[in-house]
């Protein structure tokens, strides 16, 4: 059972993956870059830590394909993201990042920001530690959970072509 | 029991006889096509240590998003994207001598009805318009594709949108999808195919339909289909090679096919439609729009960047002049949209008119060059986002309308309604 825990930033619907990875600054060295990340929600910015987590409405990444978005956030140390739904590109991207993406119908509703949140990433259990309360999300399939469990789609690749890593 | 296109697509791909939506399918991928993202792309697939496609012939690689290189550091992924391309031996390689992708994959015979094609960008749900199962995936599992030919996918559930009516003059496909984003949200096909169908998708020239298609992703749709029909394949067989030519034909669902759900769209009577900042589903028609001037209209994008829409704006911006505090930035889709717009005189036409035109690419649609905004500024465009921040500043605004909307706002320097009775 894996099981990830952290403090909560909380975000609406729609946040696209234009926010996530700007077009402006895509070739802009990490230390510019970090500042932008989510520049939607100035405090994420400023105060986000390795090991928080991201709790959101619907249509999470929802835009372009751009694989820096989910990759971005993973950079920054971000635990999870917990959405009523995501983008469909940026979920298969999170995927093959190994990042993972829990769909969690009324997540909004069960978390303030600042809320401690803990996931059991196989079953999708997602628990409010601050609040007590406890929803279920949408379990991932087999092969999305195998891709995550070798650490993305890439090191499955490795293993399939047979190559040493 | 029937199967809808996206069933037939996938079921083909798996090498199943049906398939249902929900299940987890492995599919062999037709076709590929990787614009700049091959840099990122090669590079994952070096350091991975894969030395090999699994198939040369079927990807196409090209440069659309920044040409000429406005950086050195794109210049850089240029350079190293042409050493991929001839380790690889990939034969359809067009470097920035094509136009947008989404253009090139139809123009030089790339799309085949029924066929799985997977793209770098989000907007290869644009092959929808030929039949084809178009759907955009990231680098690494693009990655994956070029050395495998095959990925994970789920069978998708699928809406069936039924167009009804003829639209009326001054409004035009992208009125339509513009619409449906704002009246069923830009979710509503979240993870699902998308078909358009009924009359009005029937009489659709190509090019408008791969308006509607090119924006199904704004909806949320992982495949946005037209039925492949006697129109598409007049399109495409001037364009596939020899050997290819067999495998086009008509494809349609089956008549007894499940719907996730049916929404008919009368367009009888809709008005231009207007998508304010910042989301493509914050819509509103042309009557209700208000005051909003313009520092800039942006013509062109995989989205509205054929030779149709610059024959509208030029019919509209003939004898016009571009208003003094607005600049106008015009970008063809593909260079054979540019040579036919130069050779019919709509250039000259725009130009008179006060346009830039620029060489055929993604332009400032991305927020990366030729006409990115400042803050306080605002942009009526005929592209596809409107986010915050991607055309330039986080502090401009993106609104997006038809080419008639941005042509007639470009001369009244305000955001107007294109109709010739009304403006």
């Amino acid at each position: 059972m894996t099981v990830i825990r952290g403090k909560v930033w909380k975000f609406g619907d729609n946040v696209n993956t234009d926010v996530m990875a700007p077009g402006f600054a895509f070739n802009a060295p990490w230390e510019e870059l970090k500042k932008v990340i989510l520049h939607i929600h100035p405090k994420f910015t400023r105060e986000a830590k390795p090991g928080d987590m991201i709790v959101a409405g619907k249509n999470w990444g929802c835009g372009s394909s751009r694989e820096q978005a989910p990759a971005n956030l993973k950079r920054l140390g971000m635990g999870c993201v917990v959405a009523e739904s995501f983008g469909r590109i940026y979920f298969r991207n999170s995927v093959a990042l190994a990042f993972p993406s829990i769909v969690c119908p009324g997540v909004p509703g069960a978390f303030d920001e600042g809320d401690e949140v803990e996931l059991d990433l196989e079953s999708a259990q997602v628990r409010n530690l601050t609040k007590g309360k406890e929803l279920k999300g949408e379990a991932l399939s087999k092969d999305m959970l195998g891709i995550i469990a070798k650490g993305g789609i890439i090191p499955a690749l490795q293993e399939r072509m047979g190559i040493k890593k | 029991m029937g199967m809808t296109m996206a069933e037939k697509v996938l079921a083909r791909a798996a090498g199943r006889g049906e398939v249902k939506p929900g299940e987890y399918v492995t599919a062999k991928v037709d076709q590929v096509m990787v614009h700049e993202a091959f840099a990122a792309v090669y590079r994952i697939m070096k350091e991975a240590g894969i030395e090999r496609v699994w198939d040369s012939s079927k990807i196409a690689i090209l440069f659309d998003h920044s040409v000429p290189a406005p950086t050195v550091a794109n210049a850089e992924a240029h350079k190293l994207i042409r050493q991929g391309v001839k380790k690889f031996g990939i034969e359809s390689w067009y470097d920035m001598k094509a136009g947008i992708c989404h253009q090139i994959m139809g123009e030089k015979g790339h799309i085949i009805p029924g066929e799985l094609v997977l793209g770098t960008d989000s907007h290869s749900t644009t092959y929808g318009a030929f039949g084809a199962a178009g759907a955009g995936i990231g680098v690494s599992e693009m990655a994956y594709v070029l050395a495998t030919g095959e990925l994970w996918m789920r069978v998708p559930y699928t809406l069936k949108f039924v167009l009804k009516g003829d639209l009326p003059e001054g409004v035009v496909s992208k009125d339509i999808i513009l619409y449906i984003a704002g009246k069923y949200t830009t979710e509503v096909a979240q993870y699902k195919a998308v078909e358009f169908k009924g009359t009005t998708a029937e009489r659709m020239s190509i090019a408008s339909r791969m308006t509607m298609a090119n924006m199904g992703v704004e909806i949320g749709a992982k495949f946005a289909f037209f039925e492949a029909d006697e129109k598409t394949l007049d399109y495409l067989l001037q364009y596939v090679r020899e050997e290819a030519r067999k495998r086009v034909g008509i494809f349609k669902a089956d008549p007894d096919a499940r719907y996730e759900q049916v929404y008919e769209v009368d367009v009888s009577r809709l008005e231009p439609q207007v998508a304010f900042p910042h989301d493509v589903g914050n819509v509103r028609p042309i009557s209700e729009v208000g005051e909003v001037k313009v520092n800039q209209a942006f013509l062109g994008s995989c989205t509205n960047g054929r030779f149709e829409d610059l024959e509208i704006a030029a019919a509209i911006l003939k004898g016009e002049k571009v208003h003094p505090e607005t600049r106008l930035i015009v970008i063809p889709a593909s260079w054979r949209i540019y040579l036919e717009a130069l050779r019919e005189g709509i250039l000259e036409t725009l130009i008179e008119a006060g346009a830039v035109v620029c060489n055929p690419g993604c332009g400032p649609c991305f927020g990366g060059h030729m006409g990115v905004l400042a803050a306080g500024e605002r942009c009526i465009a005929s592209s596809n986002r409107n986010f915050k921040g991607r055309i330039g500043s986080t502090e401009a605004e993106v609104y997006l309308g038809s080419p008639a909307t941005v042509a007639a706002s470009a001369i009244a320097g305000r955001i107007v309604d294109p109709r010739a009775s009304r403006r």
